[in-house]
């Protein structure tokens, strides 16, 4: 993947005019989980998602959430993001009770979310133009070095129909970068791509973040894809959701593939396994039958 | 980055992309035309069957039609006659009166089904008990209703297409993918911006299937209104009426004619709703 360049990168002061400054002041925040429960449903029929969950994503770190499928992990991004509130407890962003969505935290989504009657350009300018904080020459150049940063340069006015899955959803990081967010909330960004290009994508994602290290909160279920990534490993225990470990992951950054076949990472590999092993046979024993199996099928 | 810069002036549909359109396009033409040809001739034989094979051979049904030749004789014979025109321009009128008042008052009102709780909780019912009811059982109260004929009919027709567009409407905007809304909201949209930029997009393709169907249904009432009202008397017939007058005077081409020409009609709008749809959702024409 050459698309990550070690161009110079465009800084914008408060006219939107490029400075010649070396670098986004890449804002790091910390999101703190106190506590937190969700449920859905009526009182008579109530389904608990998430029970007295408490996570902090540290500053500039990579913070990986691993559980098994359906155990609330998107439920969770719902709550950081702002789209929903938690019953009880409270998700603080530096210190602040989230209340509602706000471009400080962006969210890629874990199927595509690019709207699919504007083309990539229009996709990416969206929220800059919303705003109007980024504007005619600054705002078109700025598009445009993202999108020649994740490799789109030649996609600019297709439509997300058009794209493949791996290029939706580098899309939808430029889409996300565009707006300088200090915390970026990944839910499964990359489930559903084939082996290949899901490799890549990580690599490629792993080398955005190295280069800045925003705030990242990544979520997937693939256990070798989040000890790749991570910096921090937290592993929910089935549903209802809560903290079962946080396992630090001390690799040497920056990282590449053929890391996570050394001894540590391995050894971190079978105790992530063991925990997440025995939180899916609980739920195995505890009530599996056909209709979970519908079920789980249905929301995934 | 000068090739990103060069490309923004072209159009979002690639070249390729269009020629190979028109290839296709040519080849359904071909394909289109063969079938109309090989229709009209089996009609033909299907009702000569008797005068080729003698009178005990009068085939069931096709036999008693009006072969073909003789309907585009009886055709040449009305083209130069104002009236016939009259009945386009009179039946065109009255579907465009329907169909745009169903348009304008129906996805407003469609919209605010969609993203108002309140307004759906008042208004939905009573569209909901009204909406079976099918339009031509609205002729007899609308005619004693309205002071003209006239009016009648396009309070009917209005009604045909006003339901099915405000229930296309309300069904696509509220099936609008959640996580669109919320990108957006993340990204400081205002309810006005999700309004405009996400709900009504995301719902012009209904919109577009609505505004088909209920022209659909509009040209059917409007015929169905000319045919029932008798038409002639106030602000003339219609292709309605000049199918019935037709069948009064016994004249099976011009019946025919009559009918041929409501299919032309209605083949018209339809391809007029169509290419409004191409051209204002781009993104469709890539499926
Ligand atoms: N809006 C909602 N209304 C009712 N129930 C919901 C809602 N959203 C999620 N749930 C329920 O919460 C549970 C967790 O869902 P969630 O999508 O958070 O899981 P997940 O861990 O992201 O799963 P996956 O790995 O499949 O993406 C599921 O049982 C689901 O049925
Ligand atoms: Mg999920």
């Amino acid at each position: 993947m050459d698309a990550v360049s070690p161009e110079g990168r465009v800084n914008l002061n408060m006219d939107g005019q490029p400075s010649t400054e070396a670098d986004w002041a890449v804002g790091k925040s910390t999101v703190e989980i106190k506590n937190v429960s969700k449920a859905y449903g009526d009182e008579w029929d109530l389904d608990q998602v998430i029970t007295n969950l408490d996570v902090t994503v540290a500053p500039g770190e990579l913070t990986v959430i691993v559980g098994p499928s359906g155990c609330g992990k998107s439920t969770l991004v719902n709550l950081i993001a702002g789209f929903e509130q938690p019953d009880t407890g409270e998700v603080l962003l530096d210190g602040k009770i989230v209340t509602g969505p706000a471009r400080d935290r962006m969210v890629v989504f874990q199927e595509t979310a690019l709207i699919p009657w504007q083309t990539t350009y229009q996709n990416v300018v969206f929220g800059p133009k919303l705003r109007g904080d980024l504007k005619g020459k600054a705002l078109k150049a700025e598009a445009e070095r993202l999108l020649v940063k994740v490799g789109l340069g030649e996609f600019v006015h297709k439509y997300p129909i058009q794209l493949s899955g791996g290029m939706q959803r580098r899309a939808e990081l430029a889409r996300a970068l565009i707006n300088n967010p200090n915390i970026m909330i990944m839910d499964e960004p990359f489930r559903g791509l084939d082996a290949m290009s899901r490799g890549l994508m990580q690599e490629f994602f792993l080398r955005l973040f190295e280069e800045n290290r925003r705030t990242n909160l990544f979520v997937t279920s693939e256990i070798d894809e989040a000890i790749f990534l991570a910096d921090s490993l937290v592993i929910l225990s089935n549903k209802p959701a809560s903290v079962r470990k946080v396992i630090k992951i001390d690799l040497p950054r920056p990282r590449d593939y053929k890391m996570l076949s050394s001894p540590e990472a391995y050894e971190y590999k079978r105790e992530a396994m063991e925990i997440l092993h025995e939180e899916a046979m609980k739920n195995f024993a505890a009530d599996a039958d056909s209709g979970d199996f519908a079920e789980s099928f249905r929301k995934r | 980055m000068a090739d990103v810069a060069q490309s923004s002036h072209a159009h979002a549909v690639p070249r390729k992309r269009t020629r190979f359109e028109k290839f296709r396009q040519n080849e359904s033409l071909r394909r289109g035309v063969t079938a109309i040809v090989v229709f009209l001739l089996l009609w033909e034989l299907g009702s000569r069957f008797d005068e080729i094979f003698g009178k005990a051979w009068t085939l069931p049904g096709i036999g008693l039609i009006p072969p073909p030749t003789d309907v585009a004789v009886a055709w040449l014979g009305v083209l130069p006659k104002p009236g016939y025109w009259w009945s386009w321009v009179a039946s065109f009128r009255r579907v465009m009166t329907g169909f745009i008042a169903a348009m304008v008052l129906g996805i407003p009102f469609g919209l605010m089904l969609a993203v108002n709780k309140y307004f759906r909780d008042i208004f939905f019912p009573p569209f909901e008990i009204l909406r079976p009811i099918p339009p031509l059982a609205w002729v007899p109260a609308s005619l004693i209703f309205w002071p003209t004929n006239e009016m009648s009919i396009a309070f009917v027709t209005f009604l045909g297409a006003f339901f099915t567009i405000v229930i296309n409407v309300l069904g696509g905007a509220r099936t609008i993918d959640v996580r669109y809304l919320r990108a957006a909201q993340s990204m400081g949209a205002s309810q006005w911006d999700l309004f405009s930029k996400i709900i009504l997009p995301g719902t012009l393709p209904s919109i577009f299937t609505g505004a088909a169907v209920g022209m659909g249904i509009t040209w059917e009432v409007v015929l169905a209104a000319e045919m029932i009202s008798g038409g002639g008397t106030q602000g003339g017939g219609g292709l309605g009426f000049f199918i019935w007058n037709s069948y009064m005077g016994g004249s099976l081409e011009q019946i025919v004619v009559g009918m041929i020409s409501i299919g032309i009609a209605g083949y018209l709008c339809s391809s007029a709703i169509r290419w409004l749809g191409h051209y204002f959702m781009p993104w469709r024409r890539l499926f």
